[in-house]
Order: C-alpha cells, then structure tokens, then sequence
C-alpha cells in the first residue's frame, strides 16, 4: 500500500524543522495495512516518530511506555486506545479489539456535550464523576466541521493521542502510509502515518495552544508537561504551521 | 414545523419523494421523466382541472398526493400546482431545476442530504450535499417560500445570507444536522428575515473560534418580532443574554424556546418570566454557576414553573444540579415530552419527578437512571409512546448502566410503546421477546448492544431468537436497528417477516451472504438500508437489483463488496447512482471500503469530491 511518491514528501514539507516537528505516526511503524500489530515493531517506531528532543529527555520513560504498551492497552478498557493499526479496515479477529470509527452509534454532538459537561469541576454533592482528574481540551482539525473533546489525561504518550485523533478523524484525513519504502532499522520513519488532508493531500501539523496562549507544535515538551500546559488542540494545514517551530525553539529554551 | 423534533429522525411517511413509479418501461400517463407537459388542455378540461385542484388543495400526505399524479395528466398537472410542501429525501435524487419546473407553487420544502452514518463520522468531510444550488434555484423559483428544512446539509453563512434576501415571506427555518454556517450567517439570516417566525437549530455543528462569534441575538428586528420559535440549544457559543432577555421581551407569540448550555438556572428564571406562554422550553444548563446559592433561587424557579401552565415539552438539563429539579414539579404533569438525555442524574434523583409525570408520551434519558429509573419510568407512565435511553459512555467496552431488566421493565409497564432506541451492554432474547409481545404498537425498535458480537449474556446464544420475535410479533413495525451476536438466522426471520420495515440498520452482524439476500429477498417495502462492518459481498449486492429503483438509499461500508460487483450493479441499473468512498488514496484497491448508491433522475451528480468515484 506503500506508494514511492509520499516517500519523497518529506523533504519538501519539512521545512527544515526536523527536529522539533512532530510527524504522527502509526504504531508498530505501519502503514494502513493488517499485520503490523507487531509488538517489534511498536517500540523503534515510537522512539522515530517523537523528536529528537524528547528522546534526550525522557529516554527512559519512553522505551519503559512503549514495552508495556502493547500490554496495557489489551487490559484498558473504555480507553480509546486501539491495539493493532488500521480501525477502518475490514473486521479485526476478536483478540484484537480495536475502536472503530462511529461505533456505538452516537452522534458527535452528543459525545462533544456530556464531554463538556463532564470537565466542569463538580463544586456540589459530588454529582458529577471525578471531573478534575481530567484534562479535556477541544481538538480542532482545520476544514472539518466538528471539534471534538478529548480527555489528555487518558493517554500516556503522544503516540497514544495520535492513534486516538486518527480514530476521531479518520474519516477525514487519510493517513499516508510509506513506511516500505523506509528501511526497517533506524531510517527516517517520520513520513509514516503521517495525517494527509485527503482533498489537497498536504500533511496536517498538530499543534496546540498553551496556557500562555502561546500555539506551539505538538511533542515539543515532555508528555506531562504538555498535558499540563494544553489547552486546545488544532490540527493545521502543513502550509499554515509555518513559523511556529521558531518561537517554540526559544521558548523551550527560555524554560529549560 | 411539526411539534415533536424527533419526527425528523424516525422514519418517513413514505416512500415516494417528488417521483412518481420508478418502473421506467410503463407509459404512465402523467410520470415525469423530462420537462413538464408542454401542451395546454383543450378548454373543457381546463374547467375539469381547475375543480381538480381546488379538491386536490387538500391532499396534505405526499404519498397521497404522488398517488393522485399518476391517475392522468390532469390530475398530474393539478397535483403539481396545488402542492405546498415538497419533501425531498435524498438531494441528489433530482435537481433542483426539476423540483421547480414541477412544483410551482411550493411554500415549504423538506430537504435531506447526507447518508445518516455520516452522523458518526464515517462519511469524510465535503463529501457533499451543499444546499447552495438548491438555495440559488429556489431564490429565482419560489419567490414565496415559507419554510425550508433541511437536515444533514452542508449550508454556508452565504447560503443564509440569501435566503433572508430573497424570500420576503420567509417565515420558518429548520436545520438539524447541518454544518458550514456560522453565528455570522446567523446574524445575516436573523437581521434581514424581517418576519421570521421560526428558527430551529437541531444538534447542528458549529466550527468557530471563540473570537469569531458574532452576536446574532442583536440582530433580530429591534420591534415586536413574529418568532413562535427559537431553538438554538446545539449552539456552542454563548449568546448575548440580555439582547436574548430583550428579544423575548418582545416576542409575545413565543411558544418554543431551546437555549444552551451557557445559559444558567437564573438566567433561564428571568426569560421564563418574560414568556409564561411557553409551551416548549429548553432549560440550558439547569444550574447555578456559584456554589451555595440554595433555597432562594430554588423557590423563584418553582414560581417560574408554576406560572408556564401551558409546557408541554421540557429539554436541556445540560449540566442539572438536582437540587433545581423539583422546581419543575408543578407542570410534570402536563408534560408530553422530557428530555433528560443530557442529565447525568441517577434513580434517586429521577424518581421523584418521574412520579409526577402521568402524561408522558415521549421521554429521552441517559443511562445513569440505570434499570432502577427504567421500573420507576414504567410504574408511572402509562401514556409512554416513545423512549430513548442513550449510553453516558458511548464505547463499546463501557460498562452499560442498563439491561434486560430495565427493558423487560419498560414492556410490562409501557404497553403503547411506538418507538424504543435502547443503548445497553446486556441484553437477552427473553427480554427482547418480552417486548414483543407486549409492544404491539411498535414501530421503531432500535437496540444498540454497544459491546460488538456480544451474544444474550444468560445464555450465551446469538440474538437472533430476540430480534426475530420483534419482526414477527410487531406487525406495524416499519424501523428496525440490530445488534449483537447475529447470524444469517436473524436475517431469515427479518426476510420471513418483516413485511412493512421500511428502514434497517445493521451493524456487525451476519455470517454470509444469505443474510444480506434474504433481506432484499423478502422485504417489498425496503427503502433505507444502512450495513457496516458485516461479511456480505457482491453476490448479495447483486441479489437486489430488482430492488434497489424502490429504495432511497443502499449504504455499506467495512463488508466484502469489491469495485467489480458494485460496476455490475451500476451497469445494470442506469439510473442508479453508485458511490464509491475512499478514506486513504490508494486508488487501486479492488476492494470497496464504502459503498452509497441511490435512485436518481438527474444522474451522477457534478459535485463529487475526488474522495468518491462514482461507478
């Protein structure tokens, strides 16, 4: 499923901001396709798909997240993680429950509206389940017509929250697999997974607004951190994110 | 409009659109299939056609109406200038250039768009259904229409901007489901429609930036407004509470007001004071955004209630802080209509007001009331005709607060039921037969055991026994949605019995091809079939071709449908329009992952993004 021409992508679309670019990535460095659920393949394509900087800083905690990964998403349940790659494919065999897209049957409105409702802090009589436990931000994706809402504190990593927006917006972004073309030790796997606007074809950048309101790119800053600091998401036109990776630069610089 | 807004989500009235018999070869006198008849009567059937229309003028049902244009070609042309109300289930069926040159005197339009799977995301955005051209053409066509309502279309703020300019009868508009306005249309359409009287948004998407929103509430007319109806409670933004305060001020015909979630129990006190008159009230929020403000708003909201002695229709509940829901005590009794489906209350705190609410016709809740508020819904409401229970956590592997016992509850208790839709995790044959029996007045049964493949969790057998028995035993049953554990089995009893449904969703379900044929096989009056994810392919695809000219719509997606069978049914059937949806690039899959085909008179339509290929 693999096409050449996406593989040559990347360098255009880069900008020359390699380094502290997020691509989303699929797990287990899949494309589209069946049988790459394999749990080989989920650490070294965690480790590529995150930047740089992150590896410096969290090392540890990444290889330690993407060993016990596989593990845990097959006991997590009403979690909406998925285990193996593709949710819109054919039937997946029961072993490998994963989360597909519209299922149970209800409409965005209502999922977005009890999510609202539930990230108001319950003040009285506890009437509202554990609220302030969750980090619920809006995710926007530019041209579609719903935001959605989504619960941060519900991932342990930025490839968890990328596999949770493929879910969410799958069936408006493509997502554009080349990973064969790739190689399989090390390479540059930044081009796999990553989500393709299926109309113009340009990638989107996952950005986020944070407590300064400050928009920087996604996977910048530690996981924590960065559950902490976000406040919405916004999934931008490749063409449109440009600029942003600058003031991240010197704003991670300024923290640290 | 119509009284009740969930009429628009329950089946239709019938199957025939603006379209007459779909059985190309007859020579019908009066069946439209080019232009207009262009030959004018001789002159005693000109007198013969006018007595015509001023009987026909009272044929309100277009199934009777459609049935009258097919006598001959008076009453073809009489028919179509005395019809006011044109309803379009599928835009892309016609064009909007036919629907005008037929219907000249059209003063309310019906128009739906998109496939309802792409409710859940399954249709990719821009997929289509633009409401633009049909807005420009009934701009020029039908200077004095009325009323439009229009579900899963895509409207754009222009399109809203236009409709205020060119209709200056412009009285109601509906929008359920549709997405690509803004408030900015908003505030065009509410400045400029000088005599509106409705407007409606229903679960409608809105895609601002919070610094994007205008203040539309402003831009009614300053004067005594005509509106009976303000329905806006999908809305994500605030509006300007005391322009909103003003407005109702000013609006003594007033009847239905829905308000969001931003709006807070004071808030909602004050308009309800202004408009003792309702009979329809969204509450928004139904709380207080400060703690500890108790008892003394608590006893002004019950005034407010007690003065509304016309409510017949109570929603919102958003964010429900339980010590407000005794205020609306005095007018349970009256109500018809609750909706709680946005309140995370629990048995205890639903009981109480349940008790008061003899006169229940239609009730919608989420599971939180668990099986214990189902039993205290059936103790109490009798009159129950329809009801909705949706799952506070919509995943399938959530726990499910409710089960076989709230339903068998709910059977026993509520013998008029017409209409269920039940989210549940366990479920059982027994109770689905319980219902059955007891529900003969069903004609809606949707059940979504949320879990997929989940069997009857006492006994571990499929849920084909249970479903089976509500095809049988329900003989008004026209809508049908399956779920759980199903074999081929299940579809035999649907095929065998289900003589009258007319819309069938099926989800995860079936083991071959057999299912998929003994539905088209066996029922006649099939119109709207939506398949996700179940293994029927191109041998059950081409099993209904002499089928699919009776249907709106055929939707399939995630089965075994590969590009060769679908081309066969599209060869077959010129007048079919067959969609292939792509969600990834790659063009030479053989395997369709979404399938959407229906009837047209217009052919393919123009619109297609490059996402669809249109076979």
């Amino acid at each position: 499923m693999a096409t050449g021409s996406l593989a040559g992508e990347k360098d255009e679309h880069s900008l020359g901001f390699e380094e502290t670019e997020l691509r989303l990535g699929l797990p287990g460095g899949g494309s589209g396709g069946e049988g790459d659920v394999g749990k080989n393949s989920g650490k070294r394509a965690f480790a590529e798909t995150i930047d740089l900087k992150l590896k410096l800083e969290a090392a540890v905690d990444t290889k330690d997240m993407a060993a016990e990964a596989p593990a845990v998403k097959m006991k997590r349940s009403s979690s909406q993680m998925s285990v193996a790659a593709s949710a819109t494919g054919p039937e997946k065999p029961p072993a490998l429950k994963a989360q597909v897209v519209g299922w149970p049957p209800v409409r965005s409105h209502r999922r977005s509206m009890l999510a609202v409702q539930s990230e108001k802090p319950s003040k009285e009589d506890g009437e509202r389940p554990a609220g302030s436990l969750a980090a619920f931000v809006k995710v926007c994706v530019d041209g579609a017509p719903y935001l959605r809402k989504i619960d941060l504190k519900m991932y342990r990593s930025y490839q968890e929250l990328t596999v949770a927006l493929q879910k969410m917006f799958g069936s408006f972004a493509g997502v554009s697999s080349s990973c064969a073309s790739r190689g399989t030790n090390g390479g540059d796997s930044m081009n796999e997974g990553k989500l393709v606007d299926l109309i113009t074809g340009s990638e989107f950048v996952p950005t986020y607004e944070d407590k300064d309101g400050d928009w920087m790119l996604v996977g910048d800053v530690p996981w924590e951190m960065f559950v902490e600091s976000c406040k919405r998401l916004r999934l931008m036109k490749g063409s449109e994110a440009v600029g942003l990776a600058p003031k991240s630069l010197e704003k991670c610089k300024n923290r640290s | 409009m119509r009284e009740e807004r969930s009429d628009m989500s329950e089946d239709d009235d019938g199957g025939g659109e603006e379209k007459d018999s779909w059985a190309p070869g007859l020579g019908v006198a009066g069946k439209s299939r080019g232009a207009p008849d262009p030959l004018p009567p001789p002159l005693c059937d000109q007198v013969l056609e006018n007595v015509i229309e001023n009987v026909l003028q009272f044929l309100s049902s277009r199934r009777d109406r459609n049935a009258a244009s097919l006598v001959c070609r008076s009453w073809y042309r009489a028919e179509a200038q005395t019809r006011r109300e044109l309803f379009i289930g599928n835009c892309y069926a016609v064009s909007p250039r036919r629907a005008i040159d037929r219907f000249r005197c059209v003063r309310s339009l019906v128009l739906k768009g998109k496939p309802r799977f792409a409710d859940f995301g399954l249709v990719p955005v821009g997929w289509g259904a633009h409401f633009s051209p049909w807005a420009s053409a009934m701009a020029a066509g039908y200077p004095w229409l009325e009323k439009i309502c229009l579900k899963r279309m895509s409207v754009t703020d222009d399109d809203l901007s236009l409709l205020a300019l060119s209709f200056p009868f412009f009285k109601g508009l509906t929008l359920i489901c549709c997405d690509g306005f803004s408030t900015a249309g908003l505030a065009v359409f509410a400045e400029k429609c000088r005599h509106l009287r409705l407007l409606d948004l229903i679960e409608d998407y809105f895609e601002e930036e919070e610094y994007e929103v205008v203040d539309w509430i402003s831009k009614f007319p300053q004067t005594t407004t005509s509106l009976e109806t303000l329905g806006f409670d999908c809305l994500l933004s605030a509006v300007n509470f005391e322009a909103l305060e003003a407005l109702i001020a000013r609006s003594p015909a007033l009847r239905q007001l829905r308000v969001n979630h931003h709006v807070t129990v004071d808030q909602l006190r004050r308009l309800m004071v202004l408009a003792p008159q309702l009979t329809h009230l969204g509450t928004g929020s139904f709380r207080s955004p400060e703690e500890g403000e108790g008892m003394e708003h608590e006893a002004h909201l019950v005034s407010a209630f007690a003065a509304s002695r016309s409510l017949v229709s109570l929603s919102g509940f958003r964010e429900v802080a339980p010590q407000f829901l005794p205020a609306i005590y005095p007018v349970c009794s009256n109500i018809t209509f609750l909706n709680f489906s946005f309140a995370e209350i629990t048995a205890e705190e639903l009981k109480p007001v349940i008790r008061h609410c003899h006169n229940l016709q239609n009730f919608w809740v989420l599971d939180t009331v668990r099986d214990e508020g189902l039993q205290a819904v059936a103790a109490t409401c009798k009159d129950l005709r329809e009801l909705r229970v949706f799952p506070l956590d919509a995943t399938e592997d959530s726990e499910g607060f409710v089960s076989d016992v709230g339903l068998t509850a709910i059977s026993d208790g509520c013998r008029k039921l017409q209409s269920i839709l039940y989210f549940c995790q366990r479920m059982t044959n027994k109770a689905v037969l319980t219902m059955s029996k007891n529900c003969q007045e069903l004609v809606v049964f949707r059940l979504c055991i949320m879990g997929r493949h989940l069997p009857d969790h006492h006994t571990g057998e499929p849920m084909d026994e249970g479903f089976g028995a509500i095809v049988m035993n329900c003989k008004k049953l026209t809508r049908l949605a399956v779920s759980g554990l199903l074999t081929d089995k299940a579809f035999g009893y649907i095929g065998k019995y289900g003589k009258s449904i007319r819309t069938l969703s099926v989800a995860f379900a079936g083991n071959s091809d057999m299912g998929l044929r003994y539905v088209l096989e066996g029922c006649p009056k099939l119109q709207k079939l939506e398949i996700r994810d179940s293994p029927f392919g191109d041998a059950a695809l081409l099993s209904g071709i002499h089928h699919y000219y009776n249907m709106r719509f055929l939707w399939m997606s995630s089965c075994k449908l590969s590009h060769r069978g679908c081309e066969d049914v599209a060869r077959r059937l010129p007048h079919l329009v067959v969609e292939v949806i792509r969600d990834r690039p790659e063009a030479d899959d053989e395997a369709v992952e979404k399938l959407y085909m229906y009837r047209s008179l217009v052919g393919r339509r123009n619109d297609a993004p490059p996402f669809v290929k249109i076979l």
